[in-house]
This record gives C-alpha cells, structure tokens and sequence, in this order.
C-alpha cells in the first residue's frame, strides 16, 4: 500500500510498540544525533521511592543545575508514566523529560492497540529498552537515570524498579534513591523506613529524605517556604496514580521544617543495647 | 488468441460499490449518539474482546461495522497517526477532522485502485467542550466522509434504526436516556432489544479529564436500563463480529 495516499504501510504492519512503529517510519523519536564533545546542559538531581501499605510514593526535589549554577527551581521530575505507575528522572535534563514523553506514549499506545495494558515487568522492560537506546549520548556526558514505580495489579502491591545508562533493570525492595543526593537520601531512608508504613508516613519519610539530601548535596534543592516551592511527590495504589496538591505537600513540608528547627539533622533512630 | 471482455468503468465502480455494501449489510449494527455529557456508542456485539468501538485518543472514538480484519487494520492505523501526532506537536493537536481525512484517503485509493474494496463502514467522534463543538464523522467503503450531527446507525439495519433513533433521540439527553434509546432501536428490527451481555458500550465523557473514553460494562448497562445483566455467552458460543447472524436467528 506503499504507493497509496493516506496510510502507508507503516501504519498497517503489526505490532503494538510506539517507539518501533517512529523507528520504522523514520520519524525522529527522542534520541538525537550522536554529535562529538561534551555539552553542559541543566541536570536534574534527587528522585526517592517507598513501597508502603497498599502502593508507593516516589518524590523528587525541585532543583536542576548546570555546573555551579541553578538552571530552574522549580522543575518537575516525577511523573505519572500510565494510570497505575510513576517514573522520576535524574540526569540531563531535557533528554530525560524527552525519554518520559516517550515512554508515557508507549504506554498508552500498547494499551489502546492490543486493548489491554502491559503487566508492570513489561513496563519495566520497555523503559529499559528506550533506556538502552540512550547508552551512546550517556557515554558523552548525556546520562538519565530514571526510578521507576507502581502498583501491580497482579501481585496486589507496590514495587519499585531502578536502571543504569546501559538499561540495566534491577528491582528494589523497599526503597531506592536516584540522582546526586541519592547517598544522603538512602541513608535516612534506612533510618526512617518501616515495612508497611501508612502511605501518609511514607511521604514524610520522603520528605525527610529529600531535606537530608539537600543539606548535604549542593545539587538537590531543598522545600522552598519563601516561594511555595516544595517537591513532587506521587503515591500509586489500587485505586491509581495521584499527585499530591502543593497544599498536601506544603502541610507535611511545614512540620518537617518546623521539626528542624530545634533538631537540625531530623528525626534521631533509637540505638540497641544504649543506655540513653 | 483470445480478447478479454470488455467491461465499462461504471459496471466495475458499480459492482465494488455493491459488493461492498452486501458485506457491510451482513454484519450486526452499531448507533453512535450524543447525549448531554459526551457521545455514546452501542454496539450489537457478543464478544467481549473482539471490539467494534475503541479508543483513539483523548477525546476521539472510532466504531466500525463490516469485516473485522479490515477494520482492524484502520483502527490500529488511526492509533498509530494519533499518537505519532500527540507526541510530534501537542495533545490538543490531534483531532478528528485530520484522522477523518487520513481514512477517507486511504478507503478512497483502496476502493478506487485494488480489485477488492473494504467492506467497512467508520465512525470518527470527536468529543468537544460543549455538544455544539462535538464533531461525528462517518466514513462509507469509497471513502465519502459525512458530517453527522445528533445520531447515525450503521450496518445490517441501519434505516430501521436510524428510523427509531428519530422518533426517540432528542438534543440534550441523559446517559440513561440515550443508553435506553440506543438499545431499542437496536431491537426495532429484529427480535426485540438485545440484553447487556450482547452489547458493548463506550462513551467519550466530556467532563473526564485527559483520556474521556470510557467502556460501559454489562453490569453498568444492565443497571441503566434496569434489567438484570444475563449471563455472558458460553465458551466457544462468542461469535466474531464480522460474521452474520445465523439464519432465523435474532439478530
């Protein structure tokens, strides 16, 4: 039907992936060219993810840098990738908003051709596949790393999946952290995660983690109270992905803020066998 | 050596456009209506996977009547220009009146340029802010494209149907309404209207956010029309949609 007007072959040949239908057409997709030298582009930094009752909550700082200086203040990281998962990004920034964009796509289109959505291993194993498309741009420089997470509705919980530049795919259990101040996020990650925590006490604990990684990681932007800047966060469950509203996360900002105050480096772990 | 026949371009155009229209007339039928919060579509369709109504994109729905290869092909062919669209320039950028115009080009050169035509017939809804920005496009095996407003049938009895639709439907009907208005035409010229489990049923809600297309399922169906849903049909009994109904029995 290629001499036809109107839908060409392309359009008619089998097959339910977005990214390989763009491939065949040889439309461009979200890679582009290989180009020799590095670039300095704004980074996104600190996405962390708990699995709680019933589902997860990924959050992310606001914060993107380029080199020393703060690109943008108030970007976004964290988005809903289809009805029931989240993905955050860390790396270059506009190569990784392009990969979600992307991956978002893939999603939805799967789902409205074969009629049904992928399981989560399945979306967990095309995110890694566009991943691995990016490997040349990360060798330059261009790396994304993305945390990716959601509710499976076959196996009725939450689970978190995280990736390397090479689109290694590797399940986390209970929490994981991307991004610069990913070293500070997991170790009060540790402290404050309790298996089957409430969804609510999750977010805290996100939170908590992401100021720990912005007090010690110039890269990670820390809760803005001055401007009404705080961080994204998503919580998935049986019922779908939702964004928090800035004045759920303003309220659970404030109390950490307000905690801080009188304990700067946050909530204390008890210690076994102390006296104290 | 022998002479082909001659055969005129009229009798060949005329024999394609019949031949497609028996296929067309075989086949169980379908009504797409706009109600006061979006459009509906109700299909006579036993099989629970093998769908005649879908989802093309945030706001626009695709139904189709005839054999269920063919129109197959078209729908998957409209996902893939809606989503490469979406993603090139901007959600808001896709709309029906460009898939519209895709699919009357491509029936067009198939009916007009291979031997054999689709025996198909398209609906291209898209749903607006208001009714009065709803657009219904209705696409015939040659390719014509019709603007419809208010309500259309196709496939095997779409005059009957269409017939009852005009004495039922009317601007700025319920849901419920316009379920049980579709429902009945549907019946008006076989053996009654058929129930919840021989239907499948979608809307495009206007007030939903993002993606408006929405299935209906049986037990949905069955409440608004406030009948009990019947049991689904019996392994191995689901027929394919493109087939017709069996002689003598109800359609």
């Amino acid at each position: 039907m290629n001499d036809l007007p109107g839908l060409s072959r392309a359009f008619m040949t089998h097959g339910a992936s977005f990214a390989d239908f763009m491939a065949r057409t040889g439309a461009p997709t979200g890679y582009p060219q290989v180009v020799a030298g590095t670039v300095d582009v704004p980074h996104a930094t600190t996405i962390v993810a708990l699995a709680c009752e019933g589902g997860i909550v990924m959050a992310g700082d606001r914060r993107a840098t380029m080199g020393n200086l703060i690109a943008q203040r108030d970007i976004e990281k964290v988005f809903p990738a289809d009805e029931h998962t989240v993905v955050g990004i860390a790396g270059a920034a506009g190569v990784a908003v392009e990969l979600v964009r992307l991956f978002q796509v893939e999603l939805e289109h799967y789902e409205k051709i074969e009629g049904m959505p992928l399981t989560l291993d399945g979306k967990a194993n095309r995110l890694a596949a566009l991943l691995r498309g990016n490997l040349g741009m990360a060798m330059q420089g261009l790396a994304v790393v993305p945390l990716f997470a959601g509710y499976d509705l076959d196996r009725s919980r939450g689970r978190i999946f995280s990736y390397d530049i090479t689109g290694g795919r590797y399940e986390e259990r209970d929490h994981h952290a991307v991004g610069s101040g990913s070293v500070f996020a997991r170790g009060s990650l540790k402290k404050l995660y309790r298996v089957g925590m409430s969804a609510n006490d999750a977010v805290m604990a996100a939170v908590e983690a992401l100021y720990d990684a912005a007090d010690d990681d110039s890269a990670t932007g820390g809760p803005d109270l001055t401007r009404r800047i705080f961080p994204v966060i998503a919580v998935a469950d049986a019922d779908g992905v939702r964004m928090l509203l800035d004045a759920e996360v303003g309220a659970v900002v404030q109390r950490v803020v307000d905690a801080r105050l009188t304990h700067p480096d946050g909530p204390t772990a008890s210690l076994p066998g102390s006296d104290s | 050596m022998s002479m082909p026949f001659y055969v005129s371009p009229e009798q060949i155009i005329k024999d394609k456009a019949d031949y497609a229209r028996k296929g067309i007339a075989r086949g169980r039928s379908v009504v797409v209506l706009q109600y006061d919060g979006g459009i509906l579509f109700v299909a006579e369709n036993p099989s629970r996977s093998l769908h005649k109504v879908a989802e093309i994109y945030d706001r626009i729905g695709f139904a189709a009547v005839g054999k269920y290869n063919e129109f197959e092909n078209l729908r998957v062919a409209g996902v893939r220009l809606a989503d490469m669209r979406g993603y090139a320039y901007d959600r808001r950028d896709v709309t029906g009146r460009s898939l519209a115009n895709a699919y009357a080009q491509t029936l067009g050169s198939i009916f007009t340029e291979t031997a054999k035509p689709y025996e198909v017939e398209l609906v291209v809804a898209e749903v607006g802010e208001d009714p009065q920005d709803d657009e219904i496009y209705r696409l015939t095996f040659d390719g014509s494209v019709a603007d419809e407003h208010g309500y259309l049938a196709m496939g095997g009895h779409a005059e009957g149907i269409a017939d009852a639709l005009s004495r039922t439907w009317r601007p700025g009907m319920s849901l419920g309404d316009a379920v049980s208005a579709a429902v009945s035409a549907l019946g008006a010229s076989g053996d009654g209207p058929p129930g919840p489990a021989q239907l499948e049923a979608a809307v495009l809600d206007r007030t939903r956010p993002r993606r408006t297309f929405k299935r209906l399922s049986p037990d949905r169906i069955a409440e608004i029309l406030g009948v009990s849903p019947a049991a689904p049909p019996a392994a191995g009994v689901a027929e394919s949609p493109d087939l017709p109904p069996a002689e003598g029995q109800g359609a």
